[in-house]
């Protein structure tokens, strides 16, 4: 029978936090599991508890079941969607008439639709979504995405062959993450990740056996990163691990932070110091909204700081369609772009991605509306415009609320939220709480998390699952809701959270 | 930044090299998508410069891919899944009412009622839900658990998931997969890129290419010498043998699988393509509990179904699932893990999959255009398989096994020892060979029987059957004067 005979001394789950556990990790060769260690590595996820619990809420509240709310509001996730948000008309049309052919002869729809659909279907071989595409992706929309990407970085061209096509940036970060570590490598390999951090990714470094090197991201300046922490954290690995690659969000994840072109400017040269290669996550790349504030891609700053760096520092940038404005998390696409690769390392990145058959093709036409959506002039851009200008304002409206309400209230704070689509507010806790939660077994931020679920039945994300300093607690939300669930999200929170610090002065 | 590094460095030298990679990464091969194809790709690029050649079209058939090759999608499904991207069209009045009805399902269980939301990792718990319950249709009542379904993105992820959890260990202790000769090589591929120990098993060609205990046995205790083995992989109905095994060696699988404490892997994505006469798909899962609690209680088993081949083949929805059985729930547990680490599989693919497990009934409005779509592809398919095989045996040189199911032959092509010198003195490999100068002087494209494995000394190519039928009979006439003209050539 396949078994997990876990080691007596097995951390239980949730104890960590202010550092990985991995990190400090006991060598594993004692512990006798049938199983891939590795997967005992991945962080145990006290989420899956919270998500059953919030599931099982959403039961009883469907079965009628009284509670102190009629529905819960599920902000754990980053999901437009799953929040309320709508998606873009535009695209769902698209779609619906290339997945049912005959809707592109229908009057019913614009007719810049029809003939986008028409387009989409073009390419798809034999005319149907239904069947394969190259693995790296439709070329033609490969081909898309490289226009967006030089439109977006000021004209610096974008290579094609440099592109591919993934069913959402995890499938591509976990696959340029398996070529980067050496399983067989001694010392172990170790990627430089931020804290707080984007937990699937430190899951997928882990599940291939690396180490992670965390570097913190400085809360009292906005989250910022630090070129002197990347540093420190480097030197922390000597003699531990052998470093290999840098990994940034940008915009940030949890933490709303937007880096300056100076920030980045610094990141890339430190990587070409260090000898780092540099995975960035961009998604949030459409979601900015400090003052001041301005997205610029690393693919860009690499090209202007000319050589040595240009031509030298490798680099893969993701995004998806999963954010910003379409929000089509359902869809699973996004796409890898990968800048001063050896040849023949690209050669198997190729390869590797044939094996996984390719993107669902809903998903790349997704993508290719996102790269490329309606013009002026074209009958759908009116409502596109409204509908993109709609959801900004709304995020624009909740970041300003959110940081007014959290910051009203009492043991409570955040920094202005500049970009991203969370907030990861401070929680104050006090002795009383904390001792609380130890006696429960739980980490104190998952505790206030639990109750805020139970007794407000708004859903949320414990800090603790991001990675945060010894010490220090948070919870994570997505703040992308309509405005009306948002208020009612604050509303509740407040509400919630004076009686906690009460119950717990 | 200091001087040194902006002067001293000529050359800063890359982080990811061949040397630094993942060695694993570089043994990774998959030749249905591999060089041949490539070649097509750029030969259809010159043709479409207008470049002159004997052909005025490249036809790919190398790939299980339905709908690339012309066949049309089920209407009730394409219906369902507009509904579902484009929810304002539920107001359109040419839709039917299941249709309609079948939209708004799925839509209640999406979050926000969108296809965009995320689902959990493990699937959209209804559609789980109406999995367990086809498959407990199909299996004549065995109950099946939802909670042990879990979907994913097309089969072929379930699959590689599961070797994921399950390869370990280092040296001699590192985990063997037995994998049939010849196989579908993602196994081959996912294998090489985990590092595990890919253990062959040869079916048996002259028996229509059966599968044998005693072979399998052999291939065991040959391969306990050097690693340790605890899966074994079964393609049922094969690819790219499409051989459809019975149900007394199905039986004998399972008991082997007992005695010799191994993992079963049942990949059962062709399950509704069964062409032959005398040949039935059986379910491992319904054997296995047929065979009684001793085995029912303690094998312990993952069988795989997707969306992309029977008779829907949906490639593109990239939709699948798999069902675990016997599993311990620790291990479970860092299943659920593993697979939220990608999030969750694609919606529109899980809303496709509810679709085939939970087709129209008869009372329905649909019904009757569905089925009638439905027989359309499965017996067109079963006409090209015997087509397939009739022409083909007709070619001497050529042998070709009955093509009992899935959407392919794999025929056995016999090279003159002067083909083989040549292919050797151009670093290729004879089949690869055979198939390159089929492809440059015909523009038909296959994958060589290398890709997928043979006995050492024996040749063959692999060919889906999913042309239309006038196609069809043109590729096997083409095949058969190459072949004859080949083996002119090099006598």
């Amino acid at each position: 029978m396949l078994s997990c005979r876990r080691r007596a001394s097995l951390p239980a789950p949730g104890r960590y936090s202010g550092r990985i556990p991995e990190w400090h990790t006991e060598t594993r060769t004692d512990i006798k599991t049938d199983i891939n260690s590795n997967m005992w590595n991945m962080k145990q996820l006290e989420y899956g508890a919270l998500a059953r619990r919030a599931n099982r809420i959403k039961d009883e509240l469907r079965q009628g079941v009284r509670k102190p709310y009629k529905e819960v509001i599920d902000v754990f996730q980053g999901d437009l969607h799953g929040a309320g948000m709508k998606p873009l008309t535009f695209v769902r049309q698209v779609l619906a008439a290339c997945v049912y052919p005959p809707l592109i002869n229908s009057n019913n729809l614009p007719l810049d639709v029809r003939q986008r659909a028409q387009e989409e279907l073009g390419r798809c071989v034999g005319g149907s979504v239904g069947s394969y595409s190259a693995a790296a992706g439709i070329p033609e929309i490969v081909h898309s995405i490289s226009e967006f990407i030089k439109r977006r970085d000021g004209g610096i061209p974008s290579h094609p062959e440099n592109i591919y096509i993934s069913p959402g940036s995890q499938w591509s970060i976990s696959n340029i993450l398996n070529v980067l570590v050496n399983r067989e490598a001694s010392p172990r390999t170790g990627v430089l990740i931020p804290v707080p951090f984007y937990n699937k990714t430190v899951l997928s470094i882990t599940q291939l056996g690396a180490v992670t090197v965390p570097y913190y991201l400085s809360e009292e300046q906005g989250w910022a990163l630090q070129v002197d922490e990347l540093q420190r954290a480097l030197e922390s690995a000597k003699g531990v691990c052998n470093p290999v690659a840098l990994y940034v969000i940008n915009p940030g994840n949890p933490a709303g932070y937007v880096q300056s072109q100076k920030s980045v400017q610094e990141v890339i040269r430190f990587a070409w110091e260090k000898r780092l290669f540099l995975l960035v996550d961009e998604l949030y790349q459409d979601c900015v909204y400090g003052e001041n504030c301005e997205f610029v891609s690393y693919k860009r700053t690499l090209s202007e700081m000319g050589p040595p760096f240009s031509g030298t520092v490798e680099l893969a940038s993701f995004h998806s369609v999963s954010k910003g404005f379409l929000g089509e998390c359902g869809l699973r696409a996004g796409y890898v772009e990968l800048v001063n690769l050896d040849p023949a390392v690209m050669k198997h990145i190729h390869t590797l991605s044939s094996k996984d058959s390719c993107t669902p093709i809903l998903g790349q036409i997704a993508l290719d509306l996102m790269t490329d959506p309606p013009k002026p002039g074209d009958p759908s851009y009116p409502l596109y415009k409204q509908e993109i200008e709609h959801i900004r304002a709304v995020l624009v409206h909740n970041v300003k609320r959110v940081h007014e309400v959290i910051n009203s209230l009492p043991g409570f704070s955040c920094p202005p939220l500049e970009g991203g689509l969370f907030a990861f507010p401070r929680l104050n806790l006090t002795p009383k709480a904390i001792q609380k939660a130890k006696e429960l077994g739980l980490q104190p931020d998952t505790f206030y998390c639990t109750r805020l679920l139970e007794e407000g039945g708004v859903f949320t994300g414990p800090g603790w699952e991001y990675g945060q300093k010894e010490g220090t607690y948070h919870i994570r939300f997505c703040i992308a809701a309509p405005q009306d669930v948002m208020e009612e999200l604050l509303r509740r929170l407040s509400s919630f959270h004076m009686t906690f610090m009460k119950d717990f002065s | 930044m200091s001087q040194q590094a902006v002067n001293g460095i000529s050359h800063r030298g890359r982080v990811l090299t061949l040397d630094s990679m993942n060695p694993n990464v570089k043994r990774v091969e998959y030749a249905v998508r591999g060089p041949i194809v490539q070649r097509a790709v750029q030969i259809e690029k010159e043709l479409k410069e207008g470049v002159k050649k004997p052909f005025t079209e490249v036809i790919k058939a190398n790939i299980g891919d339905a709908h690339a090759m012309g066949q049309k999608p089920i209407t009730f499904f394409r219906q369902v899944l507009a509904l579902c991207s484009y929810p304002a069209l539920l107001e359109d009045s040419k839709f039917p009412e299941d249709v309609k009805k079948r939209a708004q399902r799925i839509l209640e269980a999406c979050g926000g009622h969108s296809i965009g939301a995320y689902s959990t990792s493990q699937g959209i718990e209804c559609i789980r839900q109406d999995v367990a319950r086809y498959i407990e249709k199909r299996d004549g009542g065995i109950p099946s658990n939802p909670d042990n379904i879990y979907l994913s993105t097309g089969a072929s992820d379930a699959i590689v998931t599961i070797l994921k959890l399950l390869v370990c260990g280092e040296g001699r202790d590192r985990t063997g997969v037995m994998i049939s000769i010849p196989q579908y090589p993602l196994y081959s591929a996912a294998l090489a890129d985990l590092g595990a120990v890919q253990i062959n098993y040869y079916l048996d060609e002259d028996n229509c290419w059966s599968l044998n205990i005693a072979e399998l046995r052999r291939a065991l205790n040959a391969a306990r010498e050097h690693c340790n083995p605890r899966v074994l992989c079964i393609i049922n109905p094969g690819n790219p043998t499409g051989q459809v095994q019975s149900r007394q060696c199905i039986e004998d699988v399972i008991r082997f699988a007992k005695e010799e404490h191994l993992f079963l892997m049942a990949d059962e994505v062709y399950q509704d393509n069964v062409y032959a006469e005398g040949c039935q798909f059986h379910s491992f899962k319904k054997v296995l509990f047929e065979m009684g609690p001793e085995y029912s209680n303690t094998v312990e088993m993952a069988s795989f179904h997707s969306t992309s081949k029977c008779y829907m083949g949906e490639c593109g929805f990239r939709g699948g699932y798999m069902e675990v059985i016997n599993l311990d729930p620790e291990v479970k547990a860092q299943l659920i893990k593993l697979v939220s680490v990608r999030l969750c599989p694609p919606v529109p693919g899980q809303a496709l999959l509810d679709l085939v497990v939970n087709p129209p009934q008869p009372d329905e409005p649909s019904y009757a255009t569905f089925m009638t779509e439905r027989t359309a592809v499965l017996s067109t398919l079963a006409e090209k398989a015997r087509l397939t095989e009739q022409i083909f045996n007709t070619v001497p040189g050529i042998t070709c096994n009955p093509v009992q199911g899935a959407m392919y032959t794999f025929p056995c092509i016999t090279l003159p020892q002067k083909a083989i010198d040549k292919a050797k003195e151009l670093g290729l490999v004879p089949d690869m060979f055979y198939c390159m100068r089929l492809l440059e002087e015909d523009g038909i494209c296959l994958v060589p029987g290398s890709g997928f494995g043979q006995r050492e000394g024996t040749y063959h190519f692999r060919m889906t059957i999913l042309p239309p039928t006038d196609k069809l009979k043109v590729v096997l006439q083409k095949i058969r004067e190459f072949h004859l003209r080949f083996t002119q050539e090099f006598s």
